[in-house]
Formats: C-alpha cells, structure tokens, sequence
C-alpha cells in the first residue's frame, strides 16, 4: 500500500520512470538534425505537460490551496463574512482559541477518537483479516457486506443510530429482550457515555474499510514465503506473527495515517447525531464542530477561519510526527505488537 | 488479478503451507467469527429498511420487533412524492459531473506524473499527495467565501467543482503506479508506428488503465453521493438538495414520524448500495492491484 499511498517511496519510483521516457523518446526520435528536434520535441512535451496537467492543477489549486491559503490571510481579522475585511486583530483570534476553555475540550475529544479509533479497530480489523484471508465458502459476499457501513453516507448511518440509541429506541428494547434490562441507558445523552457510543458508531462504520484495506495487503504477501516457512516447520501462528504482521507493516502505517487524520477531521457523524449544541454537553464535540458553531453558524468567519488553520497545523504536526516514528519503527519490523 | 493471487495452490498444498493441518478444525471457528462479524455490520441496515415497513405505533410498543402487519405505505408515500425524486436528481446530477470530471482531469494529470521527464515531476507528485492530508472539513470556511465569490452558492456547481477539486489527490494516487506499469515497450511501439505522446495516451494509456479508473471512478461516485458538509454549506433551497440534506430535513421535518424517516432513509441509501454491489470487484481488486504497483 505505501507504494500508492506513501509519498516516501515516490522519488525511487519517479527515477524509474524517467529513465523510460527518456529511452522512450530517444527510440523514437529518428537521427540526423538532432539538436533542432530535440529543441522542438521539448517545445512540444512542454506543451503537452501543460496541456494536460494544466486543468488538474488549475481546479485543485483554485479549490484546494487557495482557501486554505485564504484562512490563514482571514484568520487575522474580524469578519463577518462579506464586504472586504478591515478589522484587522492580529494574532487575536488565535489567542481566543487556545485560551477557550471548550477549545481545549474538543482538542481533547479528538485526540481521544484518534487514539480509541487505532487501538480498537486496528487489532479487530488485523484479526478478521487474518481470519479472513483463506479459501471459504462466500468469501465474496463476506467481503461486500463488512464493506457496507462504509458504503452507507454519515448522513445516514447519523440517522439510523439515533433513532435506534433514543432512550426509547431498539437497543434498549434489544437489551431488554435480552435480559440486560439493566443495562438500558441514555446511550446519547449521557456524558458520561455518549463518547463511547460515538466510539461504537465509529468502528461499526468504518471497521469495513480497514479490514478491507488489510486483506488487499495480505493478497500481496507471495504465497512462497509461507511454503518455505511451512518447511522450516513453522506452526500456523508463529507464521502470522513473523511473517504475516511484519509484511503487512506498510499497509497498516498507511491505514493507521488515514484512521488519524479521519479521526482529526471528524464532523458528520457528531454533527447529525447530536447536532452542534447537544454534542457540547454530550461530551462529544469535535474541533470541526466547534469551528462551524464558532465561525459559520455565529456569523464570525474570520474565527472560523483561524479555527481552520489550527485544525490545519495539527492534522500537518501530527502526521509529521506520525511518518517519523512509524519510519523509524518500520525499519525495526512491524509495527505493532512489536512482533516479537 | 485477486483470483489469480488468491489460488496458485492446490487445495492441499496452500492447506499444508497456511494452516499445517488445523485449518479443517478451525473452520466452524472462523464461519462462526464471520458470521457474528457480518450479523454486527447489516443488522443496523436492515433495522432501517425494515422498520420503513412498520407503523409508528408498531415502532412505540415495540422498537426493535418485526413488522406485523407489513406497510408499505411509508414507502409509496415517498416514492409518489416530487421532494424525493428531485433530490435524488440532484445527487446524481452532482455525483455523474463530479466523476466524470475527476476521473478526466485525474487521467490527464497522472499520465504526466507517470510518464513524462520534467523537473517538477516530484514536486507536482509532492503536491497532490498532501491533498490527502486535508479533506474538505477543513477547509470548508474559506472555501465558502470562495464559491460564495464566484456567485455558486445555491448552485449545484458550487458543490461539483469543488469535489473535483478535492478528489483529485486520491486520484492521481491511486492512478500513477496504475499507469508506470504500463509496459514501455507499448510506448516505443507506438512511438516507432508513428504515434505522438498524445496518441498514445488516447489510444493506449486511455483503454489500458480501465481497471483503475474505474476504482477511482467508484470511489469518486460513492464520495460525492455521501458528501454531507459542502451542500450543507452551499446548497441553501430544499429543490436543490441532494440526498444527505434531504433525509437531514426530511429527519427533522418528520421527527415525530419515526416509521416514515426509516423508509426514507433506506431509499435514499439503496442507490449508492446497489452501485457499489455492483461494481464491488473492481474496488477490492482495484486497492489489490495497486498495492502490488
């Protein structure tokens, strides 16, 4: 997976390329006035890289970059979202914003999702993938209906569990049933509870895409290795965890890198769920939450701005500070269970 | 390509080589693990599209039972109404121009990084990857101004442009290990019959990457159907609402009518469902192909 996700591998890759559509070009160009074709043929590459790059970056620059470059020239102002921006306040908003009390508080809910998300789903989704990973009847259909949550919009899945969570909703009724009826709560309201069931929603809807990821990488381990595992008699798990987890590293570094920045971003689920004023005292809000209550929905767009750029800053420390550690583990072996 | 991975053994042989001889003793073990697996990831779905058969007194004194007697009315009932079908317009007027436009400029811009020697190669590579770093959440606030400036906001437009926009890192991603595996003896072929460079990317690189851009293709669908907070923002009048909008205002509209919001919601989940069973293959066999590059 790090070969189409990872950008640490793309230098050795490009060179690779190079060296093609340069021995491309030379068989193609015939000999004798050499320097003038060249000097056309690099006119005319030139405009064929522009001529087909030029819209792809155009879009993405004018969508992409640009507003992203834009919160940070608004964040320094107090605005309120039309008419040019004159209320210049400096580094004020990002004061606010650290200092704020609730600020600190979804700082921390994310950073919580992000963590609980890793530990949770990435040894479930290892596991089911392990278990997974061989011949069996309706393994097709396996694979198509762990994929469904991640299939089905936040939008939905926010509404289906709601409903369902309601204090006199289908889980307590479930629970009843069962005989749990002491376990019925107020799966939403309640502060105390309410991250975990977000906690909950989150591994059901995402899990699939995990686990999906993990058996596209194990496909890609050679069967040859476990042969000749096989005739060192190495036992089935002694296979898995020597083999197996190490040569499925790269695929949950990047797995792991998506789940964070994922979990960094968070804003559909909390957002349909509790909606913006219920989620602050659920206990489940999140920055993204917080910027639109803060900026959009205030009618304060320069806050919402500076918010975007805090929001920004952290998703790029956090996955600096990710690629190093996780690099430097890598080299060690797997990456988690220390594989030993 | 999946297949092909999957079974280079006989039976017996990848038996000995996996599973050393448990593997017959564990297999009730492992259908029992997938089936509890698979019962905790459908029966959330099958609770809305069932409950969407019920009576809202049905829901009170019983939320999770069964239907009894089975009602279709909920289900006609929007099915027969014009707010349905029009945000169902929307959504797939949204998802098709999305689409087509990132997989068209995700092409074009992949062949590049692929195949062409330019000293920005990397750094053009560089930039689309950190895309990835940044959805749209993030940059939602300015964004706004931003269609708001081009006079798009209430406008389907603000939200495909936007998309292409933002779907174009995973894209190139996904698509330029696609394209470098292209064989270059292709290319010296073309180059020898006299193709150009253009050429050859419309009459080769365009039929030869087919599997890819179809993953990207689906991915690209399935992500615009679902995306929730850019028409949140940018669509303001209910005609123009796609479907994540419309089951969130249909949701509150409707909040004492728990049967009628079930059966809305599982037909506003049942298109991007049936396009994913469909296409499914190419997804799981697309992320196979490109992990092995």
């Amino acid at each position: 997976m790090s070969d189409t996700l990872g950008t640490d591998t793309a230098p050795g890759r490009q060179s690779q390329g190079t060296t093609r559509v340069g021995d491309a070009a030379q068989a193609g160009s015939p000999t004798p006035p050499r320097a003038a074709a060249r000097r056309r043929g690099r006119a005319r590459m030139r405009f064929e890289i522009a001529l087909l790059s030029g819209p792809a970056i155009l879009m993405f620059t004018a969508f992409v970059i640009f507003p992203v470059a834009l919160a940070a020239y608004y964040g320094f102002y107090r605005w309120q979202g039309y008419g040019p921006a004159t209320d210049w306040v400096g580094l004020n908003n990002y004061r606010l914003i650290f200092t704020d009390p609730a600020f600190q508080q979804v700082l921390k809910h994310n950073l919580l999702i992000a963590v609980l998300s890793l530990v949770i789903q990435g040894p479930l989704a290892i596991g089911l993938a392990l278990l997974l990973n061989r011949k069996m009847r309706g393994r097709a259909v396996i694979r198509v209906l762990i994929f469904v949550p991640y299939v089905i919009s936040e939008v939905i899945v926010g509404t289906g569990w709601s409903l369902m969570l309601q204090v006199n909703g289908a889980v307590n009724d479930v629970l009843a049933h069962l005989g749990l009826g002491s376990l019925q709560s107020d799966w939403l309201a309640d502060p105390k509870l309410a991250i975990w069931t977000l906690m909950a929603i989150i591994s059901w809807k995402y899990i699939g895409f995990a686990v999906i990821l993990m058996l596209a990488g194990l496909q890609s381990i050679p069967d040859e290795v476990f042969e000749a595992a096989a005739i060192d008699g190495a036992s089935f798990w002694q296979m898995q965890r020597r083999i197996t987890l190490p040569l499925l590293g790269p695929t949950i570094r990047i797995w792991g890198f998506l789940s964070i920045i994922g979990s960094l971003q968070l804003f559909d689920l909390v957002y349909i769920i509790w909606g913006q004023y219920i989620s602050g005292t659920a206990g489940t809000s999140t920055m993204a939450i917080y910027m639109v209550s803060q900026g959009r929905d205030a009618g304060n767009y320069g806050y919402g701005n500076a918010v975007a750029v805090v929001m920004f800053l952290i998703s790029l420390i956090v996955a600096l500070i990710y690629q190093r550690l996780i690099l430097r583990r890598d080299l060690r072996g797997a990456v988690t269970e220390g594989a030993s | 390509m999946s297949a092909t991975t999957a079974e280079p053994w006989s039976p017996g042989a990848r038996r000995k080589a996996r599973g050393g001889g448990r593997r017959r003793r564990e297999n009730p073990f492992v259908y029992f693990i997938a089936l509890v697996f698979i019962a905790v990831c459908i029966a959330p779905v099958l609770y809305i599209v069932i409950g969407g058969f019920r009576t809202n007194s049905q829901i009170t004194s019983s939320p999770a039972g069964l239907p009894h007697p089975w009602v279709v009315a909920n289900y006609t009932g929007i099915l027969t109404s014009v707010t349905f079908w029009g945000e169902l317009a929307n959504s797939a007027v949204v998802a098709f121009a999305s689409t087509l436009g990132i997989v068209v400029l995700g092409l074009m811009v992949s062949f590049v990084i692929a195949r062409y020697d330019f000293k920005f190669k990397g750094a053009m590579y560089s930039l689309f990857a950190a895309g990835l770093m940044f959805p749209l959440v993030i940059a939602i606030t300015p964004l706004y101004i931003v269609i708001k400036d081009l006079g798009l906001v209430d406008n389907l437009g603000g939200v495909i442009i936007p998309q292409i926009g933002f779907g174009l890192p995973t894209t190139v991603i996904i698509l330029v290990p696609f394209l470098r595996a292209i064989p270059k003896e292709i290319e010296e072929a073309a180059a020898i019959d006299g193709t150009s460079r253009l050429g050859f990317f419309f009459r080769m690189v365009v039929p030869l990457s087919l599997p890819g851009v179809v993953t990207v293709g689906i991915l690209a669908f399935i992500g615009s159907w679902n995306n929730y907070v850019l028409p949140l923002y940018v669509l303001n009048s209910q005609a123009n609402f796609t479907l994540p909008l419309g089951v969130q205002a249909f949701s509150s509209q409707y909040s004492q009518d728990t049967a009628k919001v079930l059966a809305f919601t599982s037909l506003a989940m049942l298109p991007a469902l049936v396009f994913f069973s469909v296409f499914q293959k190419r997804i799981v066999g697309g992320l196979t192909g490109a992990v092995k590059g």
